[in-house]
């Protein structure tokens, strides 16, 4: 939106690019005990959320469990009643509509859930499962809907020919895009991604992780996207909104507030989250927080965070912290932290001293080689890009002694070829390689 | 509350804060000789392990001549993705393995100067219980909800340290109070679902530190927790291990986990060990294709946003009769004929404690 965020994918400018608005969001649950089922208490899951998702951005949604994350992602496309607020989809009010108006506003939003097991009928075929959605909203029918499922498998990357397959017969990460592909089998312009890869092994995260990142390129799509990791949500997301207890506490876009977040909670969940590097490890400054997340039934009064707070502590409990509940305040252009003492908050070191964007990873090939034979390593200047550094290794070894065998067909792919190809046609640098492997 | 610090700490609701030179020293395991056996300069060393699972569909050789060994106060990561093999050497080493349809077949784990594989059941159950503690992903599915928490930890301090209950339940209030259970002696009453999961994890910790054992399997055990309980339960994990000495083998699938806690890691795929060194090497110039790729497909904080993840294609292979050939092999980007045709050894690679299982970074090999 501003000079601050220039790889923000979202539509810049003004509200009219807003796809949806939420105002004060609230959901409660009643809490209700003893045979007549009396209502003891009020569970505030959201408790006054505001804020809006901009259309063709991805709005990132972290926090611990039971923040609420979950429930807003729900409530926004009306599968929970909000108790309170509005949600406005494409300036269409959702709460004030009537079933059937909704019901045709659902084609528009979609969901992905993150139990890849749990989601899908063990006794539908993939291609009943994929196919439903499109029967409920009349899209197509015959040998144009067996195409369009056979479309959607591929878009989704998987073999169309297991349209009449079981759930049962897939791996976790198969079983999630076909859960992708029921979504996207409506057509809609807005997805909520409710962790989506959570329940998923590394290795697969990243595959389902890329194949979202392309659909939303693709077909132009808008997501809310749920996770408690916040790597991931940086990894995918233009903005990112930090919840705890029902509230948002931090928002922003991710290369900003994470190199220096204006929340304490935001520190802290940073400094906690482990960096697959020993080194940065022992860098770092943490930040270990006392004792468990307070109930959303009876939240603290003031802010909320404050009987966890770290900054309350360091600034000697000041009073408003206990008493007055602070609104989210805008620091800088996108980003905006709830404290009352978010300044302070910014001029901290905790929990991102670690935080040093490198474009070549440690311990990754072309950071190990650079480690093991600087002589190669010598060859790529600091400055290039890791494609670049990555077709010394991926691609026939260049000026090496191993000469065995792939001298011929070495030249003939030489690291241009993979180096011009952008990161998305990995998969095909990766197979070229394998196979000019085979020949020799 | 007999330790001033932890008590105080139990008051406040602060935070601890670790400055960057103590945060994690790399701790050389410091050996105690006293602690140890003659002849035996490794806690564990385990040798040739083969487990296999005999099932209808055929023998699934979930691990599959894995050999590693663990020194005093030593905590070795033990990494790789669902299936690999990581619990069911956790499980081979306590010979907790469900029998059928699994089945240790080869090989030998001595503890502490003791063959494990030849203990009969109760003196197995002595190992078990004071000299090995368990801490596992779910403390909810590991306590037993009808008992007590103090009931549960002054269970094995009665049976195998042989204390009066008196003696047993200021032991169980000493312990709680040092893995941060605040009113420790008020909550001996309490049962598990009255402990949220953090909470119920550290009583968890206590009762696998009760008899005060030499070695502790940690199998995922912060994977069901919250980001910021999770920092709690490391910091717990790894100062009570230094502090009591304790050796720990932590399996777990964060890599950013096993950064942080160990000195040393193996890297499983498949059911065997397909990289082992120190955590520095490891993590600063890992040997084998797999490992790469696990560094390569996980986001990052320290990430330079918009770049897109580099993936491992396809899924680990089924260990029912699996070929003489490279196991990652149909996954490596890296591969060549000679990795179809014979399944590499696990060797060194300069560094003494480093070693990998790959054709190409062997010397003679196309990445060397």
């Amino acid at each position: 939106m501003t000079a601050t965020m220039p790889e923000t994918g979202a539509a810049p400018g003004s509200g009219e690019s807003d796809l949806i608005e939420v105002e004060d969001l609230k959901v409660y649950f009643p809490v209700r005990a003893g045979i007549f089922q009396g209502q003891i208490g009020t569970v505030k899951a959201v408790d006054g959320l505001t804020f809006e998702i901009r259309r063709g951005e991805t709005l990132g949604l972290v926090g611990e469990s039971g923040c609420g994350k979950s429930t807003t992602g729900r409530a926004l496309i009306r599968l929970r009643e909000p108790t309170e607020g509005t949600v406005r989809f494409d300036g269409i009010d959702l709460v004030k509509l009537k079933p059937e108006a909704l019901r045709k506003m659902r084609r528009r939003m979609q969901i992905i859930f993150q139990d890849p097991y749990g989601s899908l009928d063990p006794r539908m075929t993939v291609g009943s499962i994929i196919s439903e959605p499109i029967d409920t909203h009349h899209l197509a029918s015959g040998a144009a809907k067996k195409q369009r499922v056979a479309d959607l498998l591929r878009i989704v990357g998987l073999d169309p020919t297991y349209i009449s397959r079981y759930p049962h017969e897939f791996s976790g990460g198969q079983r999630q895009r076909i859960g992708v592909a029921r979504a996207l089998a409506v057509e809609p312009e807005f997805i909520v991604c409710d962790e989506p890869i959570s329940a998923l092994d590394v290795s697969i995260q990243a595959q389902v992780l890329n194949l979202l990142t392309d659909l939303r390129e693709q077909l132009g799509l808008t997501y809310l996207f749920i996770a408690h990791d916040l790597s991931v949500v940086k990894h995918i997301s233009d903005r990112v909104a930090v919840m705890y207890l029902g509230k948002i506490v931090e928002i922003g876009p991710p290369d900003i507030m994470y190199a220096n977040p204006g929340h304490p909670y935001t520190r802290a969940l940073l400094s906690a989250v482990p960096v697959p590097d020993p080194v940065l490890e022992r860098k770092r400054k943490r930040v270990i927080l006392k004792g468990d997340v307070p109930s959303p039934v009876n939240p603290p009064e003031g802010c909320r965070f404050h009987t966890r707070c770290w900054l309350y502590e360091q600034l000697g409990q000041p009073e408003q912290c206990r008493t007055i509940d602070p609104p989210v305040r805008i620091l800088q252009g996108d980003h905006g932290a709830a404290c009352h003492f978010a300044e302070q908050a910014l001029q901290s070191d905790v929990g991102v001293s670690h935080i040093e964007m490198t474009p070549v990873r440690r311990g990754t090939p072309e950071a190990a080689l650079r480690a093991i034979r600087p002589e190669l390593a010598g060859a790529m200047s600091e400055s290039q890009t890791v494609d670049v550094a990555e077709t010394v290794i991926g691609g026939p070894p260049v000026g090496s002694e191993d000469g065995d065998g792939t001298g011929g067909d070495g030249t003939s792919a030489p690291a241009t070829g993979d180096a011009s190809a952008s990161t998305a046609a990995d998969d095909e640098a990766s197979t070229t390689g394998s196979s000019d492997d085979r020949t020799t | 509350m007999e330790t001033s610090d932890d008590a105080a700490m139990d008051e406040a609701p602060t935070i601890i804060e670790v400055s960057p030179d103590d945060a994690r020293r790399v701790h050389v395991p410091v050996e105690t000789p006293t602690s140890r056996p003659r002849g035996a300069e490794k806690l564990l060393k385990v040798t040739g392990l083969s487990t296999h699972f005999f099932t209808p569909d055929g023998v699934v050789q979930a691990v599959d001549d894995v050999s590693f060994d663990l020194g005093y106060g030593e905590t070795l990561g033990l990494v790789g993705e669902s299936g690999c093999g990581k619990s069911v050497t956790a499980l081979s080493i306590a010979r907790l393995v469900p029998d059928p349809p699994g089945k240790i077949i080869a090989g030998e784990i001595v503890f502490d100067g003791i063959d494990v594989l030849k203990l009969n059941d109760d003196e197995m159950r002595v190992l078990r219980g004071k000299e090995i503690g368990f801490i596992f992903q779910d403390p909810l599915t590991s306590l037993n909800p009808t008992l007590t928490i103090g009931y549960q930890i002054a269970e094995s301090i009665r049976e195998h340290m042989g204390l009066s209950s008196n003696a047993a339940t200021d032991r169980v209030v000493e312990l709680l109070a040092k893995v941060g259970i605040p009113r420790a002696r008020d909550r001996l009453k309490d049962y598990p679902h009255q402990f949220s999961g953090g909470m119920r994890q550290r009583v968890m910790i206590a009762i696998a530190l009760s008899c005060d054992p030499k070695l502790i399997l940690a199998d995922e055990p912060t994977t069901a927790l919250d980001v910021t309980i999770q920092a709690q339960i490391l910091e717990l994990i790894q100062r009570l291990s230094d502090e009591f000495h304790t050796a720990v083998l932590m399996i777990t699938h964060d890599l950013g986990i096993a950064a942080g806690m160990c000195d040393r890691v193996n890297v499983m795929y498949a059911g065997r060990i397909a990289e082992t060194g120190t955590v520095d090497e490891l993590f600063e110039r890992p040997r084998m294709p797999y490992s790469w790729g696990l560094l390569d497909s996980l986001p990052r904080l320290d990430d330079v946003r918009g770049e897109r993840l580099r993936t491992i294609e396809g899924l680990p292979p089924i260990l029912i009769e699996p070929p003489d050939a490279c196991r990652f092999e149909p996954r490596c980007r890296f591969a060549r004929d000679r990795c179809r045709e014979k399944e590499p050894e696990l060797t060194l690679r300069g560094d003494t404690l480093h070693a990998a299982r790959c054709w190409a970074t062997q010397p003679d090999g196309w990445i060397p």
